[in-house]
């Protein structure tokens, strides 16, 4: 049965593997809004041939499971002379993975810019940096902060995929405290707990975030 | 004299559809040219196509002398870059039907941002420069006010403060007051009647509102079916129409 004794004895291991759950969540959703934007912006250049291999990148990221898009990083890479740490490449296959998902989000807030828009920033003679950093994109991310908040946890909740990797996240904290101590009930329910503590509140937040950002519309 | 603009057998098409055909027309500077003529006649296309906003299928326009969708290279002309371009775009400013404001700034931000950025004015400077044309169209009482707090008449004057800062030599209004409630369209005409008076600055204007091109218009040119059918003073084209088509058409206005 529950061992209270026991939970307390393994949560500051737990805690600490959060650490690197939490650093390594944030750090790919960052890589993952900056490429995200990339991506979307050479989907949009006018040469053609960028625009179609970005197109094709992101469908093929898609289309291929995390899983094994991380083992191809962390396994096969090294074969090629690029041997990335744990973490390292953890967030360049979660971030990757995800910049496809955003820039999907960012096309849509940049879709909704109606044409006069641009025509407005033309008819003013703004080059196209200046269009895209003060005209286009001030009105298009605000709109889509909650989508992007919404990736947030669920790029948190798939970090546990990075134990493959062998990344010591929580889950593969609890799994290794588990198979020392033969108790699994104890880990893997502090594991759910924490997951649920910081996905729900966050969600929350966002759920707020949405309701003010729709009401000064 | 030279005229400051020019379209040389301008023609424009989509796919099949021929929406200007060869249409030649010189405008001076200071001038003030009224385009008028039914729907779907070319003439916002006609606009358009100055503002660098479409290209034209064939022909050239030149303002003050040098061609604005082409560069000469070694002595024949090729299609512009994105730099020529730019660099003509400056002599042109544009007022469109529905306003365009930039939603997320502010009237007077709306006004600063292109002297700032385009301009590359001292933030004072650009905030004195864009005060006093708010103050010109009457809306100093607004400047931190956001577009979705104003009424149709008050966005488009921001809108025209907004064209007039950046000084060009000719303003295109494309059926200024098309959008707006009809108690409102005073308001906008009047502002730019005063525009008008204040001289050196040309101006292309597209109107149905036939009275406000006879008072301020130097010429009315009419269009139909992608061609300038007749040009002339305002009195001879409002007076004495010489086609039956532009008679035809000012019969159909007067009788509503």
């Amino acid at each position: 049965m529950w061992d209270w004794n026991f939970t307390i004895s393994i949560l500051p291991e737990i805690l600490s593997a959060l650490k690197i759950t939490v650093l390594a969540t944030v750090t790919s959703f960052f890589f993952a809004l900056i490429l995200g934007l990339i991506l979307t912006m050479l989907s949009r250049v006018r040469i053609k041939s960028i625009a179609m291999i970005t197109r094709k990148f992101i469908d093929f990221v898609r289309n291929t499971p995390l899983l094994v898009q991380l083992y191809f990083i962390f396994y096969v890479f090294p074969q090629y002379g690029v041997a990335l740490e744990p973490f390292t490449a953890g967030v360049i296959g979660l971030g990757m993975h995800y910049s496809t998902y955003l820039s999907e989000v960012y096309r849509g807030g940049i879709e909704a810019i109606p044409e006069g828009q641009w025509e407005a920033a033309k008819a003013l003679n703004f080059d196209r940096a200046n269009t895209w950093t003060k005209i286009i994109l001030p009105q298009a991310i605000p709109p889509i902060i909650p989508v992007l908040g919404n990736y947030l946890i669920v790029m948190f909740k798939e970090t546990p995929l990075l134990s493959a990797i062998t990344l010591v996240e929580i889950l593969q904290t609890a799994k290794t405290i588990g198979a020392n101590s033969f108790r699994y009930l104890e880990a893997f329910t502090i594991v759910g707990v924490l997951f649920l503590l910081l996905s729900y509140p966050s969600s929350r937040l966002i759920r707020s975030l949405e309701l003010r950002l729709n009401k000064n519309r | 004299m030279k005229p400051m603009f020019s379209y040389k057998k301008v023609s424009k098409s989509y796919d099949e559809l021929e929406v200007l055909k060869e249409v030649d027309l010189d405008i001076e500077q200071g001038e003030k040219v009224a385009l008028i003529g039914p729907s779907g006649s070319g003439k916002t296309t006609f606009a358009r196509l100055l503002m660098t906003l479409e290209e034209p299928t064939s022909g050239v326009i030149e303002v003050d002398g040098e061609p604005l969708w082409h560069e000469k290279k070694n002595g024949t002309l090729v299609k512009a870059s994105e730099k020529h371009l730019r660099s003509m775009r400056g002599n042109i400013g544009m007022v469109f039907q529905h306003f365009h404001l930039f939603k997320h700034m502010t009237v007077l931000q709306n006004v600063m941002e292109a002297p700032v950025t385009v301009l590359g004015f001292s933030k004072d400077k650009a905030m004195e420069l864009s005060k006093s044309m708010l103050d010109k169209v009457g809306l100093a009482d607004k400047l931190e006010e956001y577009p979705a707090n104003l009424s149709g008449g008050q966005k488009q004057r921001v809108a025209i403060a907004r064209a007039l800062v950046m000084k060009p030599k000719i303003m295109i209004f494309d059926e200024p007051t098309s959008a707006l409630d009809p108690e409102l369209v005073g308001e906008v005409l009047e502002v730019i009647k005063e525009i008008a008076k204040e001289g050196d600055m040309a101006m292309l204007l597209i109107t149905h509102e036939m009275d406000f091109a006879r008072d301020i218009a130097d010429r009315v040119v009419f269009f139909d079916e992608g061609k300038i059918v007749e040009q002339g003073s305002p009195e001879k084209i409002f007076n004495q129409p010489e086609t039956p088509r532009l008679q035809a058409f000012l019969d159909r206005f007067n009788s509503r």
